[in-house]
């Protein structure tokens, strides 16, 4: 689950992480009341959606005045920002963040992830700020150092210091940048996160150390304990398709092909989809009905496909375990019926009643193009979204 | 010979009283020796019941010293999956295999973290996975297990109908399984391809490997390393994911590509590099080990 910049930046001061002071505003209105709540002379107006890059694609402004703070509220609020993880389509502004401007010396990155090989939170930490981190990995990967923190002891004041002085900190600033980066890995473990991150992290002209950033995404495993986190769940920058299908225990993901995939298990479903471009094809979606795909399932599964306008064919792809083949199909039959399926459907199906689930497609005198192996099927749908059969 | 788990193993489920451990367990009962393997089940609060004759005990460690288990499986909710992984471990099994999926990833660092740190012995397989089974023997899992045929390929894979895919390939055209393993596909779990693969290495009666993987991570490629320098029997591989696009998480949680690593194209490369036979059609697993048996 992914939250906005304000909402990163509130859990970031509960735990003792310095940012700018900010107001969280949903219209021009509140955006100009915030000039007089934060007091100063510069502003910057940020927009708040959850794609990164928001500073390039014209989604964050400095202003020195009253007028210009309106201005840019005017321009940022309902604009379709664009940015390298937005896609062209670019994603509406419906909420800002109006700061505190910030005295600037230096930018610097710090980020916590889960490291799979040491099964730690690895703290990463860099010198070049403000920067697309990736870029600085690939180019110049001595420029950032790592720390995997013990779980039992937390991240220690030696080490803490230790890579404050790695990135540049001055002597003087090592007790601010501990507690930002002790804070931030607090706030990293008790939330659950699965990233948080502070691009910028910045020293001031007096020394301070800022978190002008923030980014945290969290665990969804463990939602269940942070009732107020999924309170920060905002709707709107989520895939509408894909809320939907959270709703029905459905994982999908729309992708930008034309051949929709109904998968059972997330390494077949990939695997499916993998199989549809060697054969010449390019998927629609990722999609993994789960070990219970019942009748319903099968039909919001289709559903969701099909809300998709570039959908030109079907690949059923289901492995039967647990799962029978003959309810599986049932499910199918009753799915394309319901949805009046005007697309081509192709269907394998493998394991416990195959021949019984086979039957009862043959017999449902739909136009079911059915396949006995992956490859087969693949080659199948290719064939029939490109409109030969 | 197999590798893990063997007629002999003795299982105790946790999570016995769960639907899903109940359902799970009926139908490993009911594959192969599986009536003599499920001695006991775990439930603190209904001790001294049983669940279909399989005796309930207050916990873990009784299940060890009463009924002589030495391998648990986990069908406990997430909440408290990690705490039963711990029980487990403390209880000094063999093995444990965690069925569980959903399970936090704080949860999984900290319980690994203690293992590591007090050097226990005992083994962990998963959590989010299908199990592990010895065609013909004892099945500990939500595979089916009638698609299995007794034989000497080894199977490992962190997805599980794609293993399941694999095995049925093999069965089709006469390519039994020593032991078909499922490590799961959550980012921080137990068992590794490279720790499977050191098994199949020393095990006589498996003859190759097929090794599934997916894209996240580098678990893939330091097996493959390792198969480089070490293993003395054939491994062809399949990665799934290569249409994944970067950033979005693929239904495992640990199936993501991020910072541009873990690609299904690295992987592959990698694998290949390393004397692997791979293949960018899950469609031909089988027939591609076949091709590389002697």
């Amino acid at each position: 689950m992914k939250i906005h910049e304000y909402q990163a930046k509130e859990i970031l001061r509960k735990f003792g992480v310095p940012t700018p002071r900010g107001v969280p505003c949903f219209s021009v209105e509140e955006a100009v009341k915030a000039v007089d709540t934060l007091g100063g002379k510069v502003w910057v107006v940020k927009a708040q959606i959850h794609a990164g890059g928001r500073g390039k694609g014209g989604g964050v402004k400095v202003a020195k005045s009253r007028d210009e703070v309106r201005d840019m509220a005017e321009k940022i609020l309902g604009m379709q920002l664009i940015t390298h993880q937005t896609g062209p389509q670019g994603q509406k502004v419906r909420r800002l963040l109006v700061e505190e401007g910030a005295d600037i010396k230096k930018e610097l990155y710090v980020g916590m992830v889960v490291d799979r090989g040491t099964q730690k939170v690895a703290l990463m930490a860099s010198s070049e700020g403000g920067m697309d981190i990736e870029e600085v990995a690939a180019k110049t990967p001595e420029k950032i150092h790592t720390v995997f923190i013990d779980p039992q002891t937390g991240l220690s004041d030696g080490e803490a210091d230790k890579v404050a002085l790695k990135i540049g900190i001055p002597q003087a600033s090592l007790p601010q940048a501990r507690t930002a980066l002790q804070g931030l890995y607090k706030a990293f473990c008790e939330t659950d996160s699965s990233l948080a991150e502070i691009n910028p992290l910045i020293l001031t002209g007096d020394g301070r150390v800022i978190a002008l950033d923030g980014k945290i995404n969290f665990d969804d495993n463990a939602m269940f304990r942070h009732p107020d986190l999924v309170a920060m769940r905002d709707l709107d920058e989520e895939d509408p398709a894909e809320v939907q299908a959270s709703k029905f225990d459905l994982n999908y993901i729309q992708l930008d092909g034309t051949i929709g995939c109904l998968v059972n298990g997330a390494g077949l479903a990939m695997a499916t989809m993998d199989t549809i471009k060697l054969y010449g094809g390019s998927p629609a979606n990722f999609l993994d009905v789960g070990g219970g795909a019942t009748t319903e399932k099968v039909t919001e599964a289709f559903k969701i496909m099909l809300s998709n306008p570039k959908l030109n064919a079907i690949l059923v792809n289901i492995f039967g375990g647990i799962m029978r083949c003959d309810v599986i199909a049932e499910g199918v039959v009753a799915a394309a019926r319901e949805v009046h399926l005007s697309v081509p459907l192709v269907v394998r199906m493998k394991g416990t009643n195959e021949a019984l689930g086979k039957k009862i497609l043959a017999d449902s005198g739909l136009p079911i193009i059915t396949a006995d192996n992956m490859g087969e099927a693949a080659e199948r749908v290719v064939a029939a979204s490109k409109g030969k059969n | 010979m197999s590798i893990l788990i063997n007629k002999n193993s003795r299982v105790v489920t946790q999570g016995i009283t769960g639907k899903t451990g109940q359902f799970h367990t009926r139908t490993s009962r009911e594959y192969a020796n599986g009536k003599n393997c499920y001695v006991a089940g775990v439930n603190p609060k209904k001790a001294g019941e049983n669940f279909e004759g399989i005796p309930i005990f207050g916990s873990v460690k009784d299940a060890k010293e009463k009924a002589g288990a030495n391998v648990s499986v986990i069908y406990v909710p997430p909440p408290g999956a990690a705490a039963a992984i711990w029980e487990a471990v403390e209880a000094d099994l063999d093995l444990v295999i965690c069925i569980t999926e959903g399970i936090p990833v704080r949860d999984m660092v900290e319980v690994r973290d203690r293992m590591k740190k007090q050097g226990r012995r005992t083994l962990l397989v998963g959590p989010n996975c299908p199990g592990v089974i010895t065609p013909d023997e004892i099945k500990i899992g939500i595979m089916p297990g009638h698609i299995h045929l007794k034989g000497r390929i080894g199977v490992v894979s962190r997805s599980g109908t794609l293993t399941y895919e694999a095995v049925g390939q093999l069965t089709e055209i006469g390519l039994g399984q020593s032991t078909a393993v499922g490590i799961g596909g959550d980012p921080v779990n137990g068992m590794k391809h490279i720790d499977v693969m050191r098994l199949f290495n020393d095990d006589p009666d498996t003859e190759a490997v097929v090794m599934i993987g997916e894209i996240g991570g580098s678990d893939e490629e330091e097996a493959a390393q390792w198969v480089k320098a070490n293993m003395k029997k054939p491994v062809v591989g399949f990665i799934a994911g290569v249409t994944a696009p970067p950033g979005k998480r693929m239904g495992h949680a640990g199936a993501i590509i991020s910072g541009g690593k873990g690609t299904a194209q690295e992987k592959l490369a990698v694998m290949d590099a390393c004397g692997i036979k791979v293949t960018k059609n899950p469609a031909e697993m089988g027939r591609l080990l076949k091709s590389v048996l002697k």
